[in-house]
């Protein structure tokens, strides 16, 4: 891994907290001596349109964005948004994508339809699916916004950042008394796997 | 110690870093983080929200011409608003150090045009730098101060949507001290461009201009890596990232300090490479003054001009200038099937409510810049007509005047009333002007992410400050009939809307509620639908709201996303949407 770069896509509805979990795999890399380059998406498309975050590290990084069909990982807070964005990831990438609908005002006014059948479409997609519900999860611990923080869990099962990075990460992305809350989201995600 | 940071967080440290004492600004995506930043070394920096760019531009100007260091920060289309005085200001010159920092969106992310801030600087015959990642934004504007005083000259700092929204690795140094007493000199052959004084400013330029070329092909900032000679590659900004990716083995000259051109440095790396490609996002700024050097070489005949580069954009010019077919990456297999999801207005938007009201009568909407411009799209359909900031008011007359047989209503946000609506305003008075207008007063400036303005009661730097009126400026501008609506009350502000559209004169109507975003906290109670009462009419989903699922038979509101506002309990025939918090009493 170390001569090689690794990119991780996050993809989403403005609105689920992308911003965070970008910021905290990306000082959890950093944390773990890696060069670090992320893209983040402000502004008008924030507005509950679809966004998607980009994480890359290794010894050495260029560009902030991914190139299409090189990135090893997917982590969706939505789950239609999963196969949005599927060119951005190599063969054989792993996703990690939350259960969930949002409903796009698109299909709730008629004009579209929302994909049925979309775990089995995941599965199609992705060989290595790992699909929970993790705003339910987080709903369980107490605060529906740690949902992110739960995937950010099952996620890291699949990238090699060591699990103190990841925890010191957490400590200073967060604000301090949603640490300990957010913390223990990151360990109930790591279960899912 | 090492820091994560986005470009935008690195430009306000390099201004700490600096010396700066005043930095200003007016927020728009994607610069407006740099001055969020700064803020938080207010005890060293004094930091504002001025009502536009051009008011933002002068109060630096100033403070730079006594002797202060400064920054000004907008997005690309808000150096359109300061050109007035950055064209002057090249001529002023300044005293202590100042940075333009522009934020330019190839690919207009978020912004009605893609234009390229080079040309500015070279219209205005002043340098531009331009960083590639946050460690060279950081160092640009400690680069662009010293610049700036050196020559004297105002310096312009161009970013780009990956450059300002990127994060990467930045070292902090020491902030630096302005040695210079603050005060402005008493020299009008220095500070007053009346054509006497002003014809000889006009020499200085060209000389510093001269001067200044001479600097860029010296400096730092640009710098030839030298690697394999068949190829060499002359790029910028955060372009030379993808360069580095997709031809590794290349030379490249990577330009920081573009302008005034490097001539020097342009002759020596083609001299040295037997091909020679330019690769620039947006203009042929640098490829048109090469090619008029006499040095031939590649460019937009192969490179887009049109939208940001990627490395996947330039791996497929690559393989086109090889003569190789490269196996596209196969689309992905579902997306074409899945539904769009634009940007819509937030659950519980004010906004949401006027426009409700409006989709009730036939009428022509000048719109404006901000959340509103949501307003544009199905289902509210209510925006007919966008041009820029301040363009809603304006724009009504100019539709009015032109013999439009509908109605024409005009709209603004707060902010952007501010910012350029007055203007308009008065001309509307001024002119006998019919069309009846909307300020939509949200009460922040919420697309760029909640900024306070003159409206707000708040300063940038935090302290309570004087609220301007909308209601008490529209009548100084001889506006004789205003009114404020709240425009979660459906009812009453479809009264007053109603009567205003047939009013024989203009009128200006101030829908205020603050966003709930910005509040943090819910408008009510829950909404939620008794599926016994509800008749599937749909009525509820005409209003756009992202909280009322209609994927299945009968609308169904997401209590995780529903912010209260009762927009759609009023719109119910059927009284089929109750409170929630009032059913459990």
């Amino acid at each position: 891994m170390s001569s090689q770069i690794v990119s991780v896509v996050l993809a989403g509805v403005g609105g689920q907290g992308i911003l965070l979990a970008s910021e905290i795999i990306a000082q959890a890399a950093m944390n773990a001596g890696f060069d670090v380059k992320t893209n983040e998406v402000h502004g008008m498309a924030q507005r509950g349109g679809s966004v998607i975050g980009q994480i890359r590290y290794g010894k050495e990084v260029y560009s902030p964005i991914i190139a299409r069909g090189t990135a090893q990982v997917l982590c969706a807070l939505e789950q239609a948004e999963a196969l949005r964005y599927a060119d951005y990831l190599a063969a054989g990438a792993l996703a990690v994508v939350n259960a969930q609908q949002i409903t796009p005002v698109t299909v709730s006014m008629g004009a579209a339809k929302y994909p049925d059948n979309v775990e089995q479409k995941l599965r199609d997609q992705y060989g290595r699916l790992i699909y929970f519900d993790a705003s339910k999860k987080a709903v369980e611990l107490g605060n529906i916004r740690t949902a992110n923080v739960v995937l950010l869990g099952a996620l890291s099962t699949g990238l090699d950042l060591p699990l103190e990075a990841w925890h010191k990460a957490i400590g200073s992305c967060v604000k301090s008394q949603y640490v300990e809350l957010n913390l223990k989201a990151f360990e109930e995600g790591r279960k899912m796997v | 110690m090492s820091h994560l940071l986005s470009g935008n967080q690195a430009i306000a440290r390099g201004a700490y870093e600096a010396g700066v004492t005043v930095a200003t600004g007016y927020p728009g995506t994607p610069s407006t983080e740099i001055l969020e930043n700064t803020v938080q070394y207010k005890s060293d920096i004094y930091c504002e929200w001025s009502p536009n760019e051009k008011v933002a531009f002068e109060v630096a100007a100033a403070a730079s011409c006594a002797g202060a260091r400064t920054i000004v920060t907008m997005k690309h289309v808000g150096l359109n608003v300061a050109a007035d005085p950055l064209m002057t200001l090249s001529y002023l010159g300044v005293e202590g150090g100042m940075v333009i920092v522009v934020a330019d969106d190839p690919g207009m992310h978020s912004s009605q045009n893609e234009q390229d801030t080079r040309n500015y600087a070279k219209f205005a015959k002043i340098p531009v730098l331009e960083p590639a990642d946050s460690q060279e934004a950081l160092d640009f504007v400690k680069l662009g101060i010293e610049l700036s005083e050196q020559f004297k000259t105002p310096v312009i700092l161009r970013t780009t949507t990956r450059v300002s929204h990127s994060r990467s690795i930045v070292k902090f140094s020491e902030r630096q001290t302005n040695p210079r007493t603050i005060g402005l000199e008493k020299n009008p052959a220095r500070f007053v461009p009346v054509p006497l004084w002003a014809r000889e400013m006009r020499k200085t330029v060209e000389k510093r201009l001269h001067d200044l070329q001479a600097a860029a092909a010296q400096s730092k900032a640009n710098r030839i890596e030298w690697r394999d000679k068949s190829l060499g590659i002359i790029t910028h900004s955060v372009v030379y990232q993808y360069v580095r990716e997709v031809w590794p083995e290349a030379s490249v000259l990577k330009l920081g300090f573009a302008y005034p051109y490097p001539d020097e440095l342009f002759r020596q790396f083609a001299a040295g490479v037997k091909n020679l490609l330019i690769v620039e996002e947006l203009d042929d700024f640098l490829e048109e003054h090469i090619k008029a050097l006499g040095i031939a070489c590649k460019g937009h005949d192969v490179i887009p001009n049109i939208g940001e580069l990627s490395i996947t954009t330039l791996e497929a010019c690559r393989a086109k200038m090889e003569g190789r077919t490269i196996a596209a990456v196969p689309e992905p297999k579902y997306a074409k099937d899945l539904p769009a999801r634009p940007p819509v207005l937030c659950p519980g938007c004010p906004h949401r409510g006027i426009f409700y009201a409006l989709g009730k009568h036939d009428v022509i909407v000048t719109g404006d810049i901000g959340c509103y411009s949501l307003g544009t799209f199905k289902p509210l359909n209510r925006l007919d007509i966008i041009l820029c900031m301040g363009g809603g008011i304006s724009m009504a007359q100019g539709l009015d005047k032109a013999g439009e047989k509908r109605k024409v209503v005009g709209m603004v946000g707060d902010s952007t009333f501010f910012h350029s609506g007055i203007t308009g305003l008065l001309d509307i008075a001024y002119n006998k002007g019919s069309s009846t207008l909307i300020v939509v007063d949200n009460r922040t400036t919420a697309m760029t992410g909640h900024q306070d303005n003159p409206g707000t009661g708040r300063t940038l730097m935090g302290q309570p400050t004087v609220e301007a009126s909308i209601e008490e400026i529209a009548r100084a501008c001889g506006i004789k009939r205003v009114f404020t609506v709240n425009p979660y009350q459906t009812k009453a502000t479809q009264e007053v809307l109603s009567r205003e559209l047939d009013a024989p004169e203009p009128s200006l109507i101030v829908s205020r509620a603050a966003c709930p975003l910005w509040e943090g906290k819910r408008v009510g109670g829950i909404r939620t639908i008794i599926e016994d009462k509800c008749k599937a009419c749909r009525a509820c989903l005409k209003l756009g709201c992202p909280a009322i699922d209609g994927a299945g038979k009968k609308p169904v509101i997401n209590k995780h996303l529903c912010y209260g506002c009762g927009l759609c309990q009023q719109a119910c025939p059927f009284d089929a949407i109750v409170n929630l918090s009032e059913e459990k009493k």
